[in-house]
C-alpha cells in the first residue's frame, strides 16, 4: 500500500482555490512570506524521510505570532489543511506537505527567549535548534538532556511535536519528561498555555497529551524546557561479545545490579563495520555485537558503577572490556555510534531507519527473525540498539533505483514493526508515527482503539484540518491494511484464491 | 559510617501480596449498564484521596476487587498492575525487587490503590528530582464510556505511537474513563541515603537551594518548615557521604519525609491549626507568597503549604501572580468541597469541555469531580 495520502482511504481533502487564498492571504497578510511558484516550493517537499516527496500548494514562513494566528484562520475559515514543519529532519514523515495544504514552516522562530540559571530553565521559540539550548545553557554549567541524534540540526518545536528521544532516555526520559510548558495557538486561532513552570497545573495534563501529538492537535509556539546541571563525570565503557545474545545478556544484567546507565547502545557485527570503517572509532570489527555503557554522575558513584559493569560484563562473556581512558576517548567511542547512520549509509545507495521498541528480553528472538526476514527478502539490515530502553534501530540497506527495492525495504520494515507488536512492543519508539508507519498503527492498535484517538483529534480539530493523515489511520485505511494484512505467514481466509 | 541508617522502613507488616482477581468482566456489565441507562458513577479505588475533589453524586464503582499484579519483570523495569490493587501490596512487591515507583506517592490511608493513586496524581517530596505520577506511567488499559476495555501505552520505555491517552489520565481523577490496569516504569532503591536538618531561616534556606539546585547533587528531598531546611540525600555511597559532608547539618529522622508526604506532620493536623489549609504550586524561585498564616515549604520551593485565613480568592490570585496556582485540601471533608481547584481560563475551560464530551458524552464517569459542568 503506496503511503502517500489517498483521499479514497484517507478522506476526503476540501479542494480550495488556490489563486483566490494566494490573493487572500496576500492581501490580509502582506508581510507574510508566502512562496507558491513551484521552484520555491520545491525544497519543502519531503521531510527527513526523503523517499516520499509531495509538492505543497503553498508554503507559509511566518515570522510573528498574529500571522500564524491569522493564517489559521483562515485555513479553519476556507477549509486548507495545515501541515507544520519545524526544521524538517523528522523521519518518520510527520512534515510530508499535502497536495492541497498550506505548509506551515516554523524556522524563523528561531530565538531563545530567555535562559534562567536560577530556574533552571530556557524558553525558546519552536525553531529553535536542540544543541543551542545546551549551548546556551553551557555557561550555567546547565544542558537540556533530550539528545537526538539530528539535534545539531532539529528543532525543539519538532522534538515537542514527536516527543524526541535520544541516547540517554533511559535515565534522563523522552521530551515529555523535560518539558514543563508549551504556548499553543489552537486551530480557530486561539493562544493557550499547556503547563507551566510550577510542576503542575489545574485540570486535564493536555501538555502530555500534545507532547508527541504530530501537529494534530494545535500549533506549537513556544517552549519552556527544564534544565539540569551537567553531571560532574561520565565514563564509557566498551564490551564486546562473540555471540549477541550474550550482549543482550549483559543489558539485563547491568540493570538487575542496580545501575541506570546515562546511555547503554548497542551495535551489531554490520553496525560496528560501517562505524569503523567510517569514522575509526577503534571498533572490534571481528565482534558480533559491541556494548557501549556511559555512566554519569557524581565521581565517587560513577567510578563504583565502573566496577560493577565491568564484572558484569565480564560474567557476561564478554571477549575485550575498554574503559575509555579520558573524555577524548570517551568521544571517539560514540563517534562512531552517533555517525552510525551516515555509516551504514555508505554500504549501498539508500536506508530505511526503523524504530521499533521491544521488552528487552525479546531482542535475541526479534534479532534473529530480523536476520531471518533479511535473508528471505535479499536485504542486509543492521541493527543500532538503544538497548537501555528497548529501543530498536534496524537499518534496512536498499537501492530506490534498483526496480522494486523500495517496496521490498517497506515490506520488511512494516514486518519488522509488526513482529515489535507482536512481541509485545511499539511501531514507534521515537521519530513518530507520521506517514511512515500510518498502516502499522492498525496492527497495533485495534478499531475500537483508533476510534477514541479521533475523538481525541475532534475535541481540538473537528474538520481534521491539521495534518490530516498522519499519526492516525481513518478506519477505511485499517479495513483495507487488514484484509492485505499477512498474519505470522497466514493471509486472511486462506480459501480465497489470489493471484 | 554508614550512610543507609535512615532508608525508609520496610512497608507495614500488614501489607499482604496482592490477591490476584479480574474483575474486568464485571466492571465492564457495569459500565454498560450505566451508559444504557445514563446513570452516573462515582469511581472509588480506596477511598483514600475523597477529600482532593468536588462532592460526585453517582452510584458508586468499586474497583477495590479488581487487584493483583499483572506482570512484573524487575530486569526489563516494568510493572503492570490492576487498579484496584492496594498501592502497599505493590511496594512491597518492588521493595522485594530492590525497586521503587520513584515518585514516591502518598498513601493518606492503608486502603489507597493504584488507580486511585493515578487518577489523583499525586507525588511526593521526590517530586522536583524523580518526577510526577505521570512520568511513570507507561500504559494504560481504560474502560470507555461505551464499555470497550482498550489499551494505550505498553510495557515499554518508548513508545510514541498515537495520542498519549495513559499520560492524559493521570490527574483526570477517572473523569474520562475508568482505568482498569496500569503500566509503571519502576527504579532501584538508592544504595544510600541520609536525612540532614540545617537550622536556617526561610529566605537563607531558598538561597541556599537555589544554589546547590545548580549543581549535580544527590539532593532528593528539600523542605523548610519555618526554622529548619531539611535535607534528603539519595544515591550511591560515596556521593552522598560527600555531599553530606559538604553541607554540613545534623543527621536526622528520616521518618519526617514519610510525614511530610502522608501529610502527617503536625503543620497538617487541624488540632493544631484550624485555619484552612491551602497547597500553593510555584515555580521553585517564586517569591514568598504574601498571606497571613504558616508555611511548609516542600519541592525546593515548588510546594508550598499554607494554614491562611486569607480568602480564597485572594489566595488563587497570588498563586496566579507569581506563576502558579492554589488547591483548598480538607483532609476533614471525605467526599470533597465545593471548589477545589483554581478555575480554568475560559479557552482552556472550552477545550475541556470538548474532551469530555468526547470521551465521556453520557457524562457517566465522576461527574464535577474536577469542576462544575465538566
Amino acid at each position: 500500500m503506496n503511503i502517500l495520502f489517498d483521499e479514497r482511504l484517507d478522506g476526503a481533502l476540501p479542494s480550495v482555490d488556490r489563486e483566490a487564498l494566494i490573493a487572500h492571504l496576500q492581501a490580509t497578510l502582506p508581510q507574510l512570506t508566502l512562496l507558491h511558484r513551484e521552484e520555491d516550493l520545491r525544497p519543502f517537499e519531503c521531510d527527513g524521510l526523503s523517499a516520499y516527496r509531495v509538492l505543497p500548494m503553498l508554503v507559509a514562513l511566518p515570522e510573528t505570532l498574529e500571522q500564524i494566528a491569522s493564517l489559521l484562520e483562515t485555513c479553519h475559515a476556507w477549509g486548507v489543511p495545515v501541515v507544520t514543519r519545524g526544521a524538517g529532519t523528522g523521519l518518520s514523515g510527520g512534515a510530508l506537505p499535502l497536495e492541497k495544504g498550506l505548509l506551515l514552516v516554523m524556522s524563523r522562530f528561531s530565538r531563545i527567549l530567555e535562559v534562567d540559571p536560577e530556574a533552571r530553565i530556557a524558553r525558546v521559540q519552536p525553531g529553535v535548534r536542540n544543541l543551542a539550548i545546551s549551548e546556551a545553557a553551557a555557561p550555567y554549567g546547565l544542558y537540556y538532556a533530550p539528545d537526538p541524534s539530528s539535534q545539531i540540526a532539529c528543532s525543539i518545536g519538532g522534538n515537542v511535536a514527536e516527543n524526541a528521544g535520544g541516547v540517554h532516555c533511559l535515565k534522563y526520559g523522552l521530551t515529555v519528561h523535560n518539558v514543563l510548558a508549551v504556548d499553543i495557538l489552537t486551530l480557530e486561532g486561539e493562544h493557550i498555555t499547556l503547563g507551566s513552570e510550577a510542576l503542575d497545573t489545574p485540570g486535564f495534563d493536555l501538555l502530555a497529551l500534545f507532547t508527541g501529538s504530530e501537529g494534530m492537535l494545535g500549533v506549537i509556539t513556544e517552549i519552556t524546557v527544564k534544565l539540569l546541571p551537567k553531571p560532574e563525570v561520565a565514563k564509557v565503557l566498551m564490551a564486546s561479545f562473540d555471540d549477541v545474545e550474550k550482549a543482550g545478556k549483559a543489558v539485563g544484567d547491568i540493570i538487575a545490579a542496580g545501575i541506570i546507565p546515562g546511555g547503554l547502545e548497542m551495535m551489531d557485527k554490520l553496525a560496528i563495520q560501517a562505524a569503523e570503517d567510517f569514522v575509526k572509532a577503534g571498533y572490534p570489527v571481528d565482534a558480533k555485537a559491541i556494548l557501549l555503557c556511559e555512566l554519569d554522575g557524581v565521581e565517587a558513584d560513577v567510578h563504583t558503577d565502573c566496577e560493577t559493569v565491568r564484572d558484569v560484563f565480564e560474567a557476561a562473556g564478554a571477549t575485550d572490556i575498554r574503559l575509555a581512558r579520558d573524555d577524548a576517548e570517551r568521544a571517539t567511542f560514540w563517534a562512531g555510534r552517533k555517525a552510525a547512520f551516515p555509516a551504514v549509509g555508505r554500504m549501498a545507495p539508500d536506508y530505511y531507519c526503523m524504530d521499533g521498541t521491544i521488552p528487552r528480553r525479546e531482542l535475541p528472538h526479534v534479532l534473529k527473525s530480523i536476520a531471518e526476514l533479511s535473508a528471505t527478502h535479499g536485504l542486509r539490515v543492521a541493527n543500532v540498539f538503544h538497548a537501555g530502553d528497548g529501543n530498536m534501530h534496524p537499518l534496512i540497506l536498499f537501492d530506490a533505483n534498483a526496480p522494486g527495492e523500495l517496496a521490498l525495504a517497506e515490506e520488511v520494515g512494516g514486518k519488522i514493526l509488526e513482529l515489535c507488536v507482536e512481541v509485545g512492543g511499539s511501531i514507534t519508539g521515537e521519530h513518530g508515527v507520521g506517514r511512515e508507519k500510518i498502516n502499522q498503527m492498525c496492527a497495533q492498535f485495534n478499531p475500537d482503539e483508533i476510534t477514541v484517538f479521533h475523538a481525541v483529534k475532534a475535541a481540538f480539530d473537528p474538520r481534521g484540518l491539521l495534518n490530516p493523515g498522519k499519526n492516525i489511520p481513518t478506519l477505511a485505511r485499517c479495513a483495507e491494511f487488514g484484509a492485505m494484512h499477512v498474519h505470522q505467514g497466514q493471509l486472511p481466509h486462506p480459501e480465497l484464491p489470489r493471484f | 559510617m554508614t550512610h543507609s541508617q535512615d532508608q525508609r522502613p520496610a512497608p507495614a507488616p500488614e501489607s499482604l501480596p496482592a490477591a490476584d482477581h479480574d474483575a474486568s468482566d464485571a466492571l465492564l456489565e457495569r459500565v454498560r449498564e450505566a451508559a444504557r441507562d445514563n446513570t452516573p458513577l462515582r469511581l472509588v479505588g480506596g477511598n483514600s484521596k475523597g477529600f482532593y475533589g468536588r462532592p460526585v453524586s453517582g452510584e458508586t464503582l468499586s474497583l477495590a476487587a479488581h487487584t493483583g499484579i499483572v506482570h512484573y519483570d524487575p530486569v526489563e523495569l516494568v510493572v503492570t498492575v490492576r487498579a484496584g490493587t492496594r498501592l502497599t501490596a505493590l511496594q512491597q512487591t518492588l521493595a522485594e525487587a530492590g525497586q521503587q515507583l520513584a515518585f514516591e506517592p502518598p498513601h493518606f490511608a492503608a486502603t489507597a490503590t493504584v488507580g486511585g493513586m493515578v487518577a489523583c496524581g499525586i507525588a511526593g517530596p521526590r517530586r522536583p528530582w524523580a518526577g510526577s505520577v505521570r512520568d511513570f506511567v507507561l500504559g494504560t488499559r481504560l474502560i470507555t464510556h461505551d464499555a470497550k476495555r482498550l489499551r494505550f501505552g505498553g510495557e515499554v520505555m518508548k513508545n510514541v505511537a498515537g495520542y498519549d491517552l495513559s499520560r492524559l489520565m493521570v490527574g483526570a481523577q477517572g473523569t474520562l474513563g475508568v482505568i482498569d490496569e496500569v503500566s509503571f516504569k519502576v527504579l532501584p532503591r538508592p544504595a544510600a541515603s541520609a536525612t540532614l536538618r540545617l537550622e536556617m531561616t526561610r529566605d537563607a534556606a531558598m538561597a541556599r537551594l537555589a544554589e546547590w539546585g545548580r549543581e549535580p547533587l544527590p539532593i532528593t528531598g528539600a523542605a523548610h518548615d519555618g526554622e529548619t531546611l531539611h535535607i534528603r540525600l539519595e544515591g550511591g555511597a560515596g556521593s552522598v557521604a560527600t555531599t553530606r559532608e559538604r553541607l554540613g547539618g545534623e543527621p536526622d529522622d528520616a521518618d519526617f519525609w514519610r510525614r511530610l508526604r502522608e501529610l502527617e506532620l503536625a503543620f497538617f493536623s487541624r488540632h493544631h491549626d484550624s485555619r484552612p489549609l491551602w497547597r500553593l504550586s510555584l515555580p521553585h524561585r517564586a517569591p514568598a507568597v504574601p498571606l497571613d498564616g504558616d508555611e511548609l515549604i516542600d519541592w525546593a520551593g515548588a510546594q508550598r503549604w499554607w494554614r491562611s485565613d486569607t480568602p480564597a480568592e485572594t489566595i488563587r490570585q497570588h498563586a496566579a501572580h507569581v506563576g502558579g496556582h492554589a488547591t483548598r485540601i480538607d483532609l476533614d471533608q471525605p467526599h470533597g468541597i465545593e471548589m477545589p481547584f483554581t478555575p480554568l481560563s475560559p479557552v482552556l475551560a472550552k477545550y475541556h469541555r470538548r474532551l469530555k464530551a468526547e470521551l465521556d458524552p453520557h457524562g457517566i464517569f465522576n461527574p464535577e469531580r474536577l469542576y462544575e459542568g465538566l
